[in-house]
């Protein structure tokens, strides 16, 4: 937002000066006057002579010049500032003053000043005192690369105390020293190096666009290995993007098949109806914002933490309805269990879609979920990292449940050796409900992640349901561990093709290496061994 | 040899299946075209045209029904090979256009044209040709089915697992078929056919001869499919269906024979498709949408598996039921009344409208002969 920012920029200095009891009188009138002639040269020659006054209102004029708010009354050649507020204020003192007649005239500006401006008013700001202020007015002028700013810099340098503000002083430096073709070579060597270090693409450009300048070959190759050098760094930071994406893909596979995983991979249900179950939280999640924008607009940003129980609850309790009305009779017919479960994911889809209508609905994201920061120069924004966060959650507590609960000692119990738990006394028609409802309320809990990042529709079951599988497949049926490594995986070759294929071949690369791979292992990644594989 | 197989493959019931398919073809043709439009016996055009698709969705549940029902193979993705034939059939028609198009090119199809193509993708050669298209009506779905079942029967990929990778196969389709790039128009698919063999496509003789061809293909595929399962080959085929493990042991090369009837189910399924386009008049990827490939195990699965005929009533009975529900106020719940059967045949109708049939008749026919001779006889292979 640098549009706001140099709003916010302007206000800042504009307050310093309504503070300042006895503002400098530099005179400015002179310099004033030349822009009531309306003429670019003139208005350069005024950019320049207020940016080296010294007066106190310098910013304040610049600011306002470069955001047309400089305003010349055209009948008297007086020239005020307009603010944010619309209030006029003289650009000797800073003051307001009485609003002049409404036919003003805005001092016009070229991109070419505009630059000039942006230059000036960095060295302007290089002795600011809030050092994040000055970074960015060093980064002004690495952009504009104006020359006349290098004295400035210099003596900013030479006085600077903060070791990130004096990091990008000097390579601000660099860049005008580079830009400047009568430099010394020396200096300019120097500065390459700088440029290097700083890597991003800005400074590429610069290199670039001085290599086609450079005559002498030895500077030309130090240029050549500096680019080299940024490139390779980009790679780097690229490849580190894509590991970024591919994880925060890999999560939502992971959170779309891991309550799969339970109800396929540890009970050997094949449900077809879990994209379904997955849509069913998502469309919790709907609701609970739809009530809680009308009963407790407050709680707003709690929403997705309420629905994450509802969600488990409902898709838990449809999961065990399908449970006891469908699957419990076709315990051992793998294929007859696939096909009715296909029959309740149509009937599940066309029921939301009767109630809830067969457009997209909105789910807003709650504020802490906004927004991002960089780590190395990779953009990692706080909604993915959410998620990433919360299906680990999810996984571990999903682990913890089956390896360190009675419950799940139960489900592995009759997963393992069904006829032997009973005679142990485990009721296993109850455990196969309860297990087949984890997994279903697993499905609703991802629902309402993925409610945070696609379509809220009733196909949204649809778009997951091949790839879950893939996942639950590709991992090793009947290992969780298999399906986070396989999830992750998968995501990150997904984004990793994707530049070279676009996304859809991705895709489809991906799923031909599936088949393929299954072909070779047909039992996933991490199959089981022993007799548990033929049971 | 071929008369002997005969006579053994088609038995009397199967006879009156074929009569009743050719009966009900001429019946229907010479309604159409005998009748003049004001008689209430006329059939319209439309109607021969949505009888003639019922009929090529019946060899596909046909060619579904040798592969699952016979061979325990349940492909997720067999509307695949029927849509590739379909593609097959309809760059032979696009060709057919000529210089017809919308943009008149000389010979490129509009699309290309829209797309700002100057060359015809090398993939496109021949298709002018008939007899090259018709070829490759079968072989494109057959060479599919060739190299994907040796990949996945060697290896020993069986059940859920062949299910699940079929309808993968059949998605990484509808994804690459979407793509404009592909050069097989993208998500409009292939529409705007002319002529068909110098025959406008649209014309009411068309229409009746493609109604006549559905008809005689669904006769043949059934005649075939007949004859392989009652053959030794079928019985091995069942054989591997019941006991995979046992019939190796035995000393069968299960991949072979399976891989053999998955190949030439699939170019059933491609002739069926070919014969479906011209009469839909348009080919688009959504053919390659795993829920078609799921409709079409559910026409099995209602009609009764591994009874040829069953598949050839559940496609006709669902799609009949289809274009009642879909066309009235009761479209917006057709996808209900598709999950409940869906359910309801799988839990309480497994065996299908006539598997249960012949279930009954069976047992009624134990009953009675149970009286005279006090004993039962051993029943007769299915």
């Amino acid at each position: 937002m640098p549009f706001i920012r140099r709003l916010l920029h302007g206000f800042l200095v504009l307050l310093a000066f309504a503070v300042l009891v006895t503002p400098v009188r530099a005179d400015l009138t002179a310099s004033l006057a030349r822009f009531a002639d309306d003429s670019f040269t003139e208005t350069a020659k005024a950019i320049e002579e207020i940016a080296v006054s010294g007066v106190p209102t310098a910013a304040l004029i610049l600011e306002a010049l470069g955001d047309r708010r400089l305003m010349l009354d055209p009948a008297t050649k007086a020239v005020s500032v307009r603010d944010a507020t619309g209030k006029h204020l003289d650009p000797s003192t800073g003051r307001a003053v009485p609003t002049p007649p409404s036919d003003l005239a805005v001092v016009r500006v070229t991109n070419r000043l505009r630059s000039q401006i942006e230059a000036a008013l960095g060295t302007l700001t290089l002795a600011a005192a809030d050092p994040i202020k000055r970074i960015q007015a060093a980064d002004a002028i690495f952009k504009s690369r104006d020359g006349k700013t290098l004295a400035a810099l210099s003596a900013a340098i030479e006085k600077e105390k903060d070791p990130a503000a004096r990091r990008a002083f000097e390579r601000a430096r660099a860049a005008v020293v580079l830009a400047d073709d009568s430099a010394l070579v020396a200096d300019r060597r120097t500065a390459i190096k700088l440029l290097a270090d700083r890597g991003d693409q800005d400074s590429l450009a610069l290199l670039r666009g001085t290599l086609l300048g450079a005559k002498d070959a030895d500077f030309a190759k130090a240029i050549g290995i500096a680019i080299d050098e940024v490139e390779k760094r980009q790679r780097f930071r690229e490849t580190a993007q894509n590991l970024w994406y591919g994880l925060s893909l890999g999560s939502v596979l992971l959170l779309a098949a891991i309550g799969l995983a339970i109800t396929f991979g540890v009970m050997g249900v094949i449900n077809m109806a879990h994209g379904e179950l997955v849509m069913i939280g998502a469309y919790t999640t709907f609701v609970v914002q739809d009530v809680l924008r009308a009963v407790a607009p407050g709680w707003f940003d709690w929403s997705l933490a309420i629905a994450v129980p509802l969600a488990f609850l409902t898709s838990g309790l449809v999961g065990l309805a399908i449970e006891r009305g469908v699957i419990r009779f076709l315990y051992g017919r793998p294929l007859e269990t696939l096909l009715a479960t296909w029959g309740v994911s149509l009937i599940l889809q066309q029921t939301v879609r009767t109630a809830f209508g067969p457009t997209n609905r909105e789910v807003s994201s709650p504020s802490f979920m906004s927004g991002a920061f960089d780590v190395a120069g990779v953009s990692i924004a706080y909604g993915r990292l959410s998620i990433i966060i919360f299906t680990l959650v999810v996984f571990a507590l999903l682990l913890l449940l089956l390896k360190a609960t009675p419950l799940g000692l139960q489900m592995r119990a009759v997963t393992q050796n069904r006829r032997m738990a009973s005679a142990m006394g485990i009721r296993s028609s109850r455990i196969d409900a309860m297990t087949f409802a984890l997994g279903s309320g697993i499905a609703g809990i991802a629902g309402v992640a993925l409610s945070q990042i696609d379509n809220v529709s009733p196909n949204l079951g649809q778009a997951y349901i091949i790839d879950s599988f893939m996942v639950v497949v590709f991992g090793g049926v009947g290992n969780l561990w298999g399906t986070l490594v396989s999830a992750f995986f998968l995501g990150i070759a997904n984004k990793f093709l994707e530049p070279f294929a676009g996304a859809v071949l991705a895709k489809i690369a991906i799923l031909v290496l599936l088949i393929l791979f299954i072909q070779k292992r047909p039992r996933g990644l991490f199959a089981l061994k022993g007799r548990a594989v033929e049971a | 040899m071929i008369l002997t197989l005969l006579k053994d493959g088609i038995d009397r019931r199967a006879g009156i299946f074929l009569g009743a398919i050719a009966g009900a073809a001429l019946v229907v043709a010479i309604l159409n075209l005998g009748l003049p439009a004001s008689s209430p016996l006329h059939v319209p055009n439309h109607v021969v045209a949505l009888l003639g698709k019922y009929l090529c969705y019946a060899v596909l549940a046909l060619s579904l029904d040798l592969v699952w029902g016979y061979c325990g193979i349940l492909s997720l993705g067999h509307a695949a090979f029927f849509a590739l034939g379909g593609y097959a059939m309809g760059m032979y028609l696009m060709r057919q256009i000529g210089t017809r198009g919308v943009y008149a090119h000389p010979y490129l199809p509009d699309f290309m044209v829209f797309l700002n193509w100057k060359e015809l993708p090398w993939f496109w050669y021949g298709f002018s040709s008939f007899p090259f298209a018709m070829a490759m009506v079968v072989l494109v779905p057959g060479l599919l089915a060739f190299g994907f079942g040796w990949l996945a029967f060697r290896s020993r990929v069986t059940g859920v697992y062949l299910s699940i990778i079929t309808q993968a196969l059949t998605y990484a389709l509808l994804l690459a078929f979407f793509r404009n790039d592909m050069g097989l128009g993208g998500n409009n698919g292939l529409t705007d056919f002319k002529d068909i063999l110098g025959y406008p496509v649209q014309a009411q003789g068309t229409r009746v001869a493609l109604f006549v061809a559905s008809a005689a293909l669904l006769a043949l595929s059934f005649v075939v499919a007949r004859v392989l399962v009652g053959s030794t080959f079928g019985k091995i085929l069942v054989a591997i269906r019941d006991a995979e493990s046992r019939t190796r042991f035995l000393g069968y090369r299960v991949e072979r024979y399976k891989l053999a009837v998955f190949t030439l189910s699939a170019c059933m399924a491609g002739l069926a498709g070919a014969l479906y386009v011209p009469q839909v008049g348009i080919i688009n990827p959504s053919e390659f949408a795993p829920l078609n490939s799921l409709e079409v195990v559910v026409w099995v699965a209602l009609g009764g598996r591994g009874t040829l005929t069953g598949a050839v009533v559940g496609a006709l009975t669902v799609n009949y039921a289809r274009t009642v529900i879909t066309t009235g106020f009761l479209a917006p719940y057709w996808l209900f009344v598709l999950g409940f059967v869906f359910v309801l045949v799988t839990i309480l109708l497994p065996k299908g409208i006539v598997g249960t049939l012949a279930q009954y008749r069976q047992a009624r026919e134990a009953r009675r002969s149970s009286k005279p001779n006090g004993g039962a006889l051993p029943h007769p292979a299915e």
